[in-house]
């Protein structure tokens, strides 16, 4: 029981450090701070406005890929892995 | 017969022989199979289907037409209809996965102890998916009067007969195999033509790249610094930060989309047919990479589509298109009506300007602040929708090129309607039927009951298709509204609190659905009829300045503050779901999803 516990609150940490990478790029970079980035370039793109149509998917791929990753060893660890 | 129309057969059809191939090839033979597909699908497989039954007629026609026309302020579908997946990875496909039922009415059922939320959530499943559905059937109706200039409703009949062959025989598994082939047929159809532009505009093949690129006329100029350029001087709004209705809107319009994605009935049952927990995390992101190759090639579609369009009307400035010069596209799209000219000077030529008056006015340029002057806008319709269409033609792309946007566009919109059918259809058999009203039902008449729903749901979408209803156009606001208001939260609160108890998500999601449908109603009509807006469909009228589509986020927001408020006066939830829920957090071994 007390493993469960442990292994629980392992992945909502887990979750909120992705969510909050997931919120910053998309939220953040993408909209909230877009005009100060837009200040800055990446080739021909405002970097603000390459954040909310480009960085903010490649973002989001990381960070699903980062989860399993992370949550496939949480499961060993805890030896909850499907058998 | 042309070439192009020709080719346009040859590839449609050919598509079709290959789907009812598969067809055959994956019959189902029990209900789990019909369902989930028998639950043996690898994530690889599940990823590229998922892909395929979420981007519907919506993401391959419509999204880079809305982007090339909203410039920056279109960004909130890319993030939107992105990061739902990373919620649906993290919050809910893993666990819902671990409970290993059929349906998502299902699991509300066994986690809410209650038949009232099981028929309300098939109540919004229904609705969210009928409306779905019913611009599927208009995307392969008109796909097929344009493209094979066969009558919309032939073409709607033959896309139905198609849907029936492979959902029907072949229930989820079927479909998942035909969604596979048309992912393919559909990135191919997608990325093709952009390559080909992006490598025409910029020298550099890849789309991603090529927007960020130098021009390839030896300017040395930035294509998006150009399409600002040409843009402004036009008096419309700087195409890479033009906003839409204020950064709280897009803000609230971009969760909306997010949480609704992540709430769709027929995305998340594609996660009940991978055989474990890590395999349904794993499927979230190989779905994300298969649907971020499309949507990260979008912009590219948009941006360069309106510069190509911009330099066909006014090749150089201030010479104008003459209009009895027109090339062959324009032609052809003005026949449907969705490109429309009128030459109010009686010049002969074609002006494409902001000014939508009558008379000649002159505007402040937003980027240079020089004042410029504007004659009236003579193309007094171009329809988003043409944008991805049109494009290989603008660009002069060769003919078999523009018959596979014609199989890809197809594709897209009859993958999405499988998908949709499959989840009505399991929701009334399985859950109506098998669970409230003949809970006595064999398996085998229970997979007879699916086959014959579906025909008759595949009956009703066609109709609705062929006369789709005066609200169909505010449709999608309410789907994604639904999904995002009710859906959505009653999943995550049951898989995050433990306590919640059933009363609580029940009054949730009545007060998150009606919060939302009465400020859609309120804004865009009751049941969407003109007139009957007592607050207006504009601006000033928004509460805080939220679009009726963008409002999905506020009815979650609702929904949770009622649950918990709710939960603190009838108290948690019996200790036996408490314990159900502890079991779902754990992977541990995970059977096929199944039936009791």
């Amino acid at each position: 029981m007390e493993n469960k516990e442990t292994y629980w609150s392992e992945n909502i940490r887990i979750i909120l450090i992705c969510l909050a990478i997931w919120f910053v790029v998309s939220f953040g970079f993408g909209l909230l701070l877009v005009e100060p980035l837009n200040a800055i370039s990446l080739g021909g793109y405002k970097l603000g406005f390459w954040f909310a149509q480009q960085g903010a998917i490649y973002a989001f791929l990381g960070l699903i890929f980062w989860y399993g990753h992370k949550m496939n060893k949480l499961d060993i660890k805890y030896d909850t892995e499907s058998k | 017969m042309d070439e192009l129309k020709l080719y346009t057969y040859i590839a449609v059809f050919s598509t079709f022989a290959l789907y009812f191939a598969i067809a055959w090839w994956a019959r189902a033979g029990s209900t789990s199979d019909f369902y989930v597909a028998g639950g043996g699908i690898t994530p690889l497989q599940n990823g590229m289907a998922i892909g395929a039954d979420w981007m519907s007629a919506a993401s391959f026609i419509s999204m880079a037409g809305l982007i090339a026309f909203l410039g920056y302020g279109g960004s909130v579908f890319l993030m939107g209809w992105t990061g739902g997946y990373v919620l649906l990875a993290m919050l809910l496909a893993p666990y819902m996965r671990k409970h290993g039922k059929f349906t998502v009415p299902e699991f509300i059922f066994d986690r809410y102890y209650s038949k009232t939320a099981r028929i309300v959530a098939v109540a919004c499943l229904i609705i969210a998916s009928l409306t779905y559905i019913i611009g599927q059937m208009k995307g392969v109706g008109v796909a097929f009067s344009r493209f094979l200039e066969v009558d919309y409703g032939l073409g709607l009949g033959i896309g139905m007969f198609v849907v029936w062959v492979y959902a029907v025989l072949g229930g989820m598994k079927g479909i998942t195999y035909t969604q596979i082939a048309q992912y393919v047929v559909m990135i191919f159809a997608y990325t093709i033509p952009a390559i080909f532009i992006s490598f025409q505009l910029t020298g550099n093949p890849i789309p991603q790249l090529g927007l960020g690129s130098t021009l390839a006329d030896g300017s040395g100029v930035y294509l998006l610094d150009k399409l600002d350029m040409v843009v402004t001087d036009l008096g419309f709004k700087e195409y890479t930060t033009s906003n839409l209705g204020g950064t709280l809107n897009m803000f609230a319009y971009t969760i909306s989309l997010m949480i609704g994605t992540a709430g769709l009935p027929h995305v998340i049952m594609r996660f009940f047919t991978v055989p474990s927990v890590q395999a349904a995390r794993q499927s979230a992101g190989y779905a994300l990479v298969f649907i971020g190759l499309l949507y990260t090639v979008a912009p590219a579609v948009g941006a360069m589509a309106r510069l190509n369009l911009m330099n066909t009307i006014e090749p150089t400035a201030g010479e104008n298109l003459v209009y009895d010069e027109r090339p062959q596209w324009f032609k052809d799209w003005e026949k449907t009506g969705l490109l429309k000219f009128e030459d109010k000077n009686g010049d002969g030529k074609i002006q494409y300007t902001s000014n939508t008056t009558d008379e000649t006015i002159t505007k402040t340029n937003s980027m240079t602040g020089e004042e410029i002057v504007l004659l009236p806008n003579e193309m007094v319709k171009v329809d988003r929708d043409i944008m991805v269409l049109a494009n290989p033609a603008i660009a002069n792309l060769p003919n078999w090129v523009i018959a596979l946007v014609a199989a890809g566009g197809l594709a897209a919109a009859l993958s999405t309607a499988a998908g949709l059918l499959l989840a009505i259809s399991s929701s009334i058999s399985h859950d109506l039927m098998k669970g409230v009203l003949t809970p006595d039902l064999s398996e085998k008449n229970e997979l007879l009951a699916g086959r014959i729903v579906m025909t008759i749901a595949i009956l009703i979408s066609g109709y609705l298709g062929l006369h789709p209803p005066g609200f169909a156009a505010g449709t999608v606001a309410l789907a994604f509204g639904l999904a995002a208001s009710s859906i959505f939260p009653a999943l995550m609160m049951g898989i995050f609190s433990k306590k919640m108890s059933g009363t609580a998500a029940i009054a949730g999601m009545c007060a998150g659905i009606g919060i939302t449908m009465l400020y859609v109603f309120q804004h865009k009509g009751i049941m969407f009829i003109p007139g009957t807006a007592f607050l207006g469909d504009m601006g000033p009228n928004w509460f805080m300045g939220i679009s009726p589509n963008a409002f999905g986020a506020v009815g979650a927001l609702v929904n949770f503050a009622v649950a918990f408020a709710v939960l603190q006066v009838t108290g948690p939830a019996p200790a036996h779901i408490q314990e159900m829920v502890d079991n779902m957090r754990a992977p541990g071994d995970c059977a096929a999803a199944h039936d009791h």
